[in-house]
C-alpha cells in the first residue's frame, strides 16, 4: 500500500479533451466505443471475446483465467490508470440459455472513463473466479456481498463470508433465479433459525474493537475477561 | 392596616375539616396515571416508520405532552419499545435481546404495516411481524402512520396502562416462549399467518 495519499483531478491525464458536458441524445446501441477497448484488443489479443457498447458504455467481455491479468494491467498502465473499482456484482437472467454474468464496473478519474467487463458462466459451470482483492482493496465487501447474493466464490479473497445474511444461513444465495421469493424454509423454521443466532457471534474478532484493544486494557479486566466473564448485558 | 397576621409555618397543622393538602384515591390509579403519563420510549426505528416518529417528537406533534419526550437508549431505562419500520431475520435476536433487557413493566407498540405484519416485504429477509418475536401492545396501521397515528397508538396504550390492576399480576409475568407457556406461538401457526398466499414450502419456481 502507498504511504502517502495524492489526489487525482478528474481528467488531468486528458488535458486536451473536450470539458465534459451532460450527454445528450445518447445511442441506445452503438456508437463510440472506450479508447480502452482497442488497447485491450492489442495488448490481450483473444483473451477479449466481444465487446458491445449500449447507451454510451462499453462492455468487454473477457476470458475468465485472464480476468485478473486485465483488471492488474488497467490499474497499472498509465495510459489506462483505471484507479477505482466501483463495483463487483453478477446477473442472472430468466432464460436458461442466458449464461450467469459476472460484472465489474471500473472507472478512470485521470481519463474519464468508463468501463464494464463481464465474465460469463454456464450453468454447468462451477462459479469460480479470481478475487480482485489484492489489486483494489475495496474489492473486499464488494465480492463478499456477490459471494452472499450469487454464491460466486473469489478465490484469493481473504476473508469471503456472508456479508447481508446471517453467517450459520443456510437456505442459500437469495438473487439468484431458482431462490423462492419468500425462502426456502417456512417461516416458523426462518424464524427458529434466526432466534437460535447469537446477535453478538457475527462479527470474527478481527472486527471487534475490543479484540483488538484486548492488550491495551488494565491487567485486572483482562484477567476477568479471560475468565469467562460475560462482559456487560 | 387591615391585614391578619400570618400563620406560624413553624408549627404543623392538621384540620380534618378543612379538605386542604390532602388526596384520597385507589392506589391502582395512583400508580397506572402516574405511569401512562411517563412512558419512556425505547426507539426500535429501523425504516421510514422512524421518520413520522421523530416528526412525531420534535415540536409540531411534541411527545412531550404525553411525558415521553425523554428517548430511552438503553433499554435498562425504558417503559415502552416503539418499534418502528420492518424487521428483517438478521435483526430478530437483537430486538428479542432489548425486549428482554427491558424492566417491568413494559410496553411495546409495533408501528407501521412492516412492524406489524411484515407490510409488502413478503420476502426471505423480513420477519412477518413481530409479534412472532414479542409481545406487541398497540398495531398502529399505516405505511408510514402519520404522527397522528402514532399519538392515537400512544393514547391507547396509556388506556391500557390505565385499567391495569396491581392484584392481576399475569400480566407482568414474563414467560420464554417454550411450548408449554402461552405466549407460545406453535409453528403451524405462524405459517398459517403467512396465508393466504402460501409459504415458501408451497411455493413453486416460477416458470424456470
Amino acid at each position: 500500500m502507498k504511504s502517502s495519499f495524492t489526489p487525482v483531478v478528474a481528467g488531468s491525464a486528458a488535458p486536451d479533451a473536450p470539458t465534459p458536458v451532460t450527454p445528450k441524445n445518447i445511442q441506445y446501441n452503438g456508437g463510440e466505443p472506450n479508447p480502452s477497448l482497442a488497447a485491450l484488443r492489442d495488448r490481450f489479443g483473444a483473451a477479449i471475446l466481444r465487446a458491445d457498447v449500449m447507451w454510451g458504455e462499453t462492455t468487454v467481455y473477457v476470458e475468465r483465467e485472464r480476468l485478473h491479468d486485465i483488471v492488474q494491467w488497467l490499474r497499472d498502465d498509465a495510459g489506462q490508470r483505471y484507479d477505482y473499482l466501483s463495483d463487483v456484482t453478477a446477473v442472472e437472467y430468466r432464460d436458461r440459455e442466458v449464461p450467469l454474468q459476472v460484472v465489474w464496473h471500473l472507472r478512470s478519474l485521470p481519463f474519464r472513463r468508463f468501463l464494464r467487463l463481464k465474465v460469463e458462466f454456464s450453468r454447468e459451470e462451477k462459479l469460480e473466479i479470481a478475487s480482485v482483492y489484492d489489486i483494489y482493496h475495496g474489492a473486499d465487501w464488494l465480492e463478499r456481498e456477490c459471494y452472499d447474493m450469487f454464491g460466486i466464490v473469489f478465490q484469493g479473497h481473504p476473508d469471503l463470508r456472508r456479508l447481508l445474511m446471517w453467517e450459520s444461513y443456510t437456505e442459500g444465495y437469495p438473487l439468484r433465479k431458482d431462490f423462492p421469493l419468500r425462502g426456502r424454509f417456512s417461516r416458523s423454521e426462518q424464524l427458529r433459525q434466526a432466534l437460535s443466532a447469537n446477535p453478538e457471534a457475527r462479527y470474527s474478532m478481527e472486527e471487534l474493537t475490543i479484540a483488538q484493544a484486548f492488550e491495551d486494557l488494565p491487567e485486572a479486566m483482562r484477567r476477568r475477561l479471560t475468565a469467562g466473564e460475560e462482559t456487560g448485558e | 392596616m387591615g391585614l391578619t397576621a400570618s400563620p406560624d409555618r413553624s408549627v404543623a397543622t392538621y384540620d380534618p375539616g378543612s379538605q386542604e393538602s390532602w388526596v384520597a384515591t385507589r392506589l391502582d390509579f395512583l400508580v397506572n396515571w402516574s405511569r401512562a403519563n411517563s412512558l419512556w420510549p425505547m426507539p426500535f426505528g429501523t425504516a421510514c416508520c422512524a421518520i413520522e416518529f421523530m416528526a412525531t417528537a420534535a415540536t409540531r406533534f411534541d411527545l412531550a405532552r404525553f411525558g415521553m419526550e425523554r428517548m430511552s437508549f438503553s433499554p435498562r431505562q425504558a417503559d415502552v419499545l416503539i418499534c418502528a419500520g420492518r424487521v428483517p431475520f438478521k435483526l430478530a435476536p437483537v430486538i428479542r435481546r432489548i425486549w428482554q433487557q427491558m424492566p417491568q413493566p413494559k410496553w411495546c407498540i409495533s408501528m407501521g404495516a412492516c412492524a406489524s405484519s411484515g407490510g409488502m416485504f413478503d420476502n426471505y429477509a423480513v420477519v412477518q411481524g413481530i409479534d412472532t418475536i414479542i409481545p406487541v401492545d398497540v398495531y398502529v396501521p399505516g405505511c408510514p402512520p402519520r404522527p397522528e397515528g402514532l399519538m392515537y397508538g400512544i393514547m391507547m396504550l396509556q388506556e391500557k396502562v390505565k385499567r391495569e390492576r396491581m392484584a392481576d399480576n399475569v400480566i407482568r409475568h414474563e414467560i420464554e416462549p417454550d411450548p408449554t407457556s402461552g405466549l407460545y406461538i406453535p409453528p403451524q401457526a405462524i405459517d398459517e399467518l403467512s396465508e393466504p398466499f402460501g409459504n415458501s414450502v408451497h411455493q413453486t419456481r416460477s416458470g424456470l
